[in-house]
């Protein structure tokens, strides 16, 4: 094997995607499956989790199977299989990772458990080389959070939400405002046509503090739904969508921009499935501009869940040494790590 | 052939080796620990004890259910694994049909059956003839006490196999009385020896792919929004 040319197969199940890749040399996609359920759990208007681990059984092995014949690769050709270990929903979790042991097993591969979320910002090594010192802001249906990292593979989170995630708070205002599941995509839809007219609160916390708070808001937008029909006044949704958007992305935004100057990181990168709405990415290249500190952008299908971002960290971790045991299990409350 | 067996369908966990007509391994614990965490080295562990390499296996069966959803599922996804990536057959045999085997030498009608909470047993009527034990009807899910009534009367005796009969018992014999004879502690695990045996013989599955365990209920949310559809 020649240095820094190793074929990792991942594979994330963590949520409501049964997905498979294949990266070479941490950076170099040759393969990246994603069957996603989301028509299977819009009827519910939510994932149900048990609905998402039968799906995952379904799918797996026809996953694996397409991934390999997308590479045009055999099991004999890879040197390490990578698997989310958490967090995420344990049942779903389940599948992968004792698919992933079955494998390892198999061929006698070496098998690396991988965080999930560490995933999501080495997505961005997909694009770009990564340079130290960086931040990452992560920004999914489960986590909202702050990462300062100063070097490959060390992880400090200096911030994170004492609530809801930020994704959360998006599909349950989606909810107030009757739009289909899943809502992110549709509030972001309906605020670019709307104005920012309603006054809604932004969650600062104490000065200084990197953490998130979405609770508040979500309230106060359920509030002003409520009060508008009590009062038999026509609130434009487009409008809410803004006002709602607007107080999500300037907290974001401010907070991201005040930790990049405090660590004097070189990159700044924007990591989770939020990273596809269309308000907090223009509002990031907005402020970012002029600063000393790249941001990086990952593409849409980098930014939801996905198993190249999985290979990706179990590459980082594969060349440090990490190496799980056939009692590797699903772990909901991982720690952020390598 | 030689033939790895899974069972991860219930408390009881087993995994067991056969080589042409003979068991030359086998693993059974009936514990509440994570099947997740064991099992996959509790398969590393028996073909490395019977000096086995995975790639020398040439069938694998599994047991496909009824049982705890999550149990299903973390032994059924290391199956189909296996069995796809080895490019070997995969065999489905039912978790009732296992157990049903320690009640081979009865002449009553044996009945399997695992808890499945709020009265409710998964469960199926098997019956012996010589020494093969022969399906009577499908796996279910039943209320236990209608079950009894409705079968009460029509056969002489019942023997009754389960680790969860404590549960039950009472329930058992207040409807069948001295008709019910219950398998004494060392008869309730399900054997995987009995597991691999049945499998040998049974047709494989088509599509390795297409596997799935046999949970005999729907998921809650599936059946509530099938019955809102109706409405
Ligand atoms: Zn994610």
């Amino acid at each position: 094997m020649e240095t820094n040319q190793e074929i990792i197969l991942g594979i994330e199940t963590s949520c409501d995607e049964t997905a498979v890749a294949i990266v070479k040399g941490g950076k170099e996609v040759i393969a990246n499956v994603v069957a996603s359920q989301i028509e299977s759990h819009k009827r519910f208007g939510g994932v149900v989790p048990e609905i998402a681990s039968r799906h995952h059984v379904e799918q797996m092995t026809l996953i694996l199977k397409e991934a390999l014949d997308e590479a045009k690769l055999s099991m004999d050709d890879i040197d390490g299989i990578a698997v989310t270990e958490g967090p995420g929903l344990v049942g779903a979790l389940l599948i992968g990772v004792n698919t992933a042991k079955a494998l390892a097993f198999a061929h006698q591969k070496p098998l690396i458990g991988t965080h999930h979320i560490a995933g999501h910002i080495y997505a961005n090594q997909l694009m770009t080389d990564l340079t130290y010192p960086l931040l990452a802001l992560v920004v999914s249906g489960g986590h909202t959070e702050l990462v300062y990292m100063e070097a490959e593979g060390e992880f400090k989170v200096i911030g994170e939400t004492r609530d809801d995630a930020a994704g959360e708070a998006y599909d349950k205002v989606a909810r107030t405002l009757q739009l289909p599941y899943p809502g992110g995509p549709h509030i972001d839809r309906l605020a670019q046509e709307g104005e920012e007219s309603i006054d809604l609160p932004r969650a600062w916390l104490e000065k200084g503090s990197y953490d998130f708070s979405f609770s508040g808001l979500k309230s106060a937008v359920i509030n002003t739904v409520h009060n508008a029909k009590q009062r038999n006044v026509e609130l434009k949704p487009e409008d809410l969508a803004a006002s709602f958007q607007a107080s999500v992305v300037e907290v974001l935004v401010t907070k991201t921009l005040r930790a990049a100057e405090e660590y004097g990181v070189n990159q700044v990168l924007l990591a989770g499935g939020v990273a596809a709405n269309s308000g907090l990415r223009n509002a990031l290249k907005e402020a970012f501009d002029g600063t000393g500190a790249e941001l990086v952008i990952p593409p849409l299908h980098y930014c939801t869940d996905n198993a190249a971002m999985i290979a990706a960290a179990g590459t980082i971790a594969y060349r440090k040494g990490k190496r799980s045991s056939l009692q590797l299990n699903a772990n909901p409350g991982l720690e952020l790590g390598i | 052939m030689k033939v790895l067996a899974i069972d991860s369908s219930n408390y009881c966990m087993g995994v067991a080796i056969m080589d042409g007509d003979t068991i030359i391994g086998e693993i059974i614990t009936n514990l509440k620990k994570n099947h997740s965490v064991r099992l996959m080295p509790a398969i590393d562990q028996l073909l490395e004890e019977v000096g086995l390499k995975p790639n020398e296996l040439e069938r694998i069966v599994v047991a496909e259910g009824p049982g705890s959803y999550t149990g299903l599922r973390i032994g059924v996804s290391i199956a189909k694994t296996l069995a796809w990536t080895l490019g070997i057959p995969l065999v489905g045999v039912s978790s009732l049909e296992v157990l049903a085997q320690s009640g081979r030498y009865y002449t009553g009608v044996i009945v399997p059956f695992f808890d499945a909470r709020r009265g409710q047993v998964y469960t199926s009527l098997f019956k012996s003839e010589g020494t093969f034990v022969q399906r009577r009807t499908e796996d279910q899910i039943v209320l236990l006490e209608d079950w009894l009534n409705e079968n009460k009367d029509k056969y002489e005796s019942f023997l009754f196999i389960s680790n969860d009969l404590a549960i039950h018992k009472e329930t058992i014999e207040s409807i069948l009385g001295n008709k019910a004879l219950f398998a004494p502690v060392s008869s309730t695990n399900a054997r995987p020896s009995e597991l691999a045996r049945i499998g040998s013989s049974k047709e494989p599955v088509e599509d390795v792919h297409h596997f799935t365990p046999n949970y005999v209920r729907l998921a809650e949310a599936e059946a509530k929004w099938l019955a809102s559809q109706k409405k």
